[in-house]
C-alpha cells in the first residue's frame, strides 16, 4: 500500500473541500478502499477520514419513511427493530452480506461505493489491462474467466458485476441518495459502465453521500431479499432478488409488487418488465414463473456464466413465491 | 517526515503514544510497534478474520483498519480480554476444553470474535453460530469444535 495523507475534517463542509483535491479519497468504514489500496487498485493521494464527524450515523422514522445517515454501521441498520418491521428486505440484505465484523466496520454510504469483486480489476500486476481501472486498456475478463461476470447491463469495453446486495434493494423500493441537497433516485446514481466503465455512479468531485432514504410502502413493509451463493455464508451473490408486494383486498391479485436484481448484472438491476406483467393479476405459480423469465430480457452471457441466465429468474420466482405465502 | 502521525491508543484500558506513517494499519500498530502480536495477520485483506479486535466493544478486523482512525476509540485484543492474572475468559476455556484448534494461528481472532458474536445475542443456536462466526476461518478445519466451544460458552456466561 503506498503512503498517502490522511485528514480527519471537523465538519462536513470540509470533508467536501478536501473531498474535491485531485487523488483525494473518503474513509468511512474502510473495507473497500484499504482492500483495494493493498491490492494496488486504489492510490490515493490523500485520506479523508470522516469516521468521526457526528450526526451522520442516525437512522430516523417519518410517516413519509426512513432516514438513514450515511455513517450508519450495516450491523446497526440490519438490526433496528423499526427497519425490520418496515423493510424487511433491507434487514435481510444487510446481514446476509460480508462478515460480523465487516458489518460492523462498513458504512451505508460507503456501501453504495463497493467496487467490482471482477478478479481481474483487483489483480493489476498479473493483468494490466482493465478499462474500469485503467480507461482504454482494455478488457481481461473478456475471453477468461467469467462465472461472476454480468449478463446484464454489459458493454464491449465492461462485464463487472456489481457486487451489492443492499443497493439491490433500494433499487426496489425508489430510495434516494442524498448528497447534501442534491438528490438522486438509486437508479440514477449508479451508471452503467457503456464505454466509461471507470464511472460508476453519480457522485461528483467534492460530493459527500450523506444519507439514504427509503419511501415508506406496503411492499417494502411485506419484502424480502433472497440470496443465492457458491458458499451457504461471507459470499457475493451468483444471484440475488429483492422482492417486495402488496396484495388486494381480496388476498390474492396484486396491486403492487417490486423486483430488482443482484450478482447479475452491471449495477443494480431493478426489473420493471417483471413487476408489470403481474400487476393487476392474481397470484399464481405459473404465471409468476413465466413473467419471472422477463427479468433476463436482454441477458448476454459472456461464456462460463451463462448459469445465471437460468438461475436469476427462478431466484425471482422463489422470492415472489416467499413473499406472498406461496413457498 | 511530513508524512507520520502521532496517535494516542488507548489498547486494553491504557493510553500509548506512537508514531507511524498514516498507512499504517490497526493490526500493523498493535503488533509491530505496541507489541500486542495475540491478533494475527493471516490475508491482510479482510477475508479471514484472524485479525479480529474489538473497537468500542464490537468486533472489527483491524487489517482493514487505520491505526489513525480508532484515536478516541477503545481497542480491546486477545491479551486485554482478561484482566492481567486473571482466570481464563469463559470462551478461552471452551475453546480449551472442546479442543477447538489445531495450529491455533486462527484461535485470537476466533476467540475475540465469539465474545462478541455471544455478547450480540447470536449464538442462539448451532446454525446461528455458523453464520455468525463465518467471518473467521479455520484453515485446519475446526469447525465442529469451534461450534461446540462456542454453544459451551454462551451457556457458562448467560
Amino acid at each position: 500500500m503506498r503512503d498517502f495523507d490522511y485528514a480527519r475534517p471537523a465538519s462536513l463542509a470540509e470533508a467536501r473541500r478536501f473531498a474535491a483535491e485531485p487523488g483525494a479519497m473518503l474513509l468511512a468504514g474502510g473495507t473497500t478502499l484499504l482492500d483495494l489500496a493493498k491490492c494496488g487498485v486504489a492510490a490515493p493521494v490523500k485520506v479523508i477520514d470522516i469516521t468521526h464527524l457526528e450526526g451522520l450515523d442516525a437512522i430516523t422514522f417519518g410517516a413519509a419513511g426512513v432516514h438513514i445517515g450515511a455513517l450508519a454501521k450495516m450491523s446497526h441498520v440490519a438490526a433496528d427493530a423499526a427497519i425490520r418491521e418496515n423493510f424487511p428486505a433491507v434487514s435481510e440484505a444487510l446481514w446476509q452480506a460480508a462478515s460480523a465484523q465487516l458489518r460492523n466496520m462498513a458504512t451505508i454510504g460507503g456501501n453504495l461505493l463497493q467496487r467490482t469483486r471482477c478478479a481481474y480489476f483487483r489483480d493489476p500486476l498479473a493483468f494490466p489491462a482493465c478499462n474500469k481501472r485503467d480507461p482504454g486498456s482494455g478488457c481481461a475478463a473478456l475471453g477468461g474467466i467469467t462465472r461472476n461476470h454480468a449478463v446484464l447491463g454489459t458493454s464491449k469495453v465492461c462485464i463487472a458485476t456489481n457486487p451489492g446486495d443492499l443497493a439491490v434493494v433500494l433499487s426496489a423500493f425508489d430510495a434516494v441518495v442524498h448528497l447534501g441537497e442534491r438528490r438522486i433516485a438509486t437508479d440514477d446514481f449508479f451508471l452503467l459502465p457503456g464505454m466509461t466503465p471507470e464511472r460508476e455512479h453519480a457522485l461528483e468531485p467534492g460530493e459527500v453521500i450523506t444519507a439514504v432514504t427509503i419511501p415508506a410502502s406496503a411492499a417494502a413493509r411485506r419484502s424480502t431479499y433472497l440470496k443465492v451463493r457458491d458458499r451457504q455464508s461471507y459470499e457475493f451473490a451468483a444471484a440475488s432478488a429483492a422482492v417486495g408486494m402488496e396484495l388486494e383486498p381480496d388476498g390474492k391479485t396484486i396491486r403492487d409488487l417490486r423486483v430488482a436484481l443482484g450478482g447479475v448484472a452491471t449495477k443494480p438491476w431493478r426489473a420493471r418488465d417483471v413487476e408489470k406483467a403481474l400487476i393487476g393479476k392474481p397470484l399464481e405459480p405459473e404465471a409468476v414463473r413465466e413473467a419471472s423469465l422477463l427479468a433476463m430480457t436482454g441477458a448476454a452471457a459472456q461464456g462460463d456464466n451463462h448459469y445465471k441466465i437460468d438461475l436469476a429468474p427462478r431466484v425471482v420466482t422463489r422470492a415472489i413465491m416467499k413473499v406472498g405465502g406461496l413457498a | 517526515m511530513s508524512k507520520s502521525l502521532t496517535l494516542k491508543l488507548a489498547v486494553n484500558g491504557a493510553s500509548h503514544e506512537l508514531t507511524v506513517e498514516p498507512r499504517v494499519t490497526l493490526l500493523d500498530a498493535l503488533r509491530e510497534h505496541l507489541g500486542f502480536t495475540g491478533s494475527k495477520k493471516g490475508c491482510d485483506q479482510g477475508q479471514c478474520g484472524a485479525c479480529t479486535v474489538h473497537v468500542d466493544g464490537e468486533r472489527v478486523l483491524a487489517c482493514l483498519t487505520l491505526a489513525a482512525q480508532v484515536e478516541g476509540r477503545a481497542v480491546t485484543t486477545i491479551e486485554g480480554l482478561t484482566p492481567e492474572g486473571a482466570d481464563l475468559h469463559p470462551v478461552q476455556a471452551a475453546f480449551l476444553a472442546q479442543d477447538a484448534f489445531q495450529c491455533g494461528y486462527c484461535t485470537p481472532g476466533q476467540i475475540m470474535s465469539a465474545v462478541a458474536c455471544i455478547k450480540e445475542g447470536h449464538a442462539g443456536s448451532d446454525a446461528e453460530i455458523r453464520e455468525y462466526m463465518s467471518g473467521n476461518l479455520c484453515r485446519c478445519g475446526a469447525y465442529p469444535h469451534i461450534v461446540a466451544a462456542v454453544r459451551e460458552a454462551k451457556e457458562v456466561m448467560s
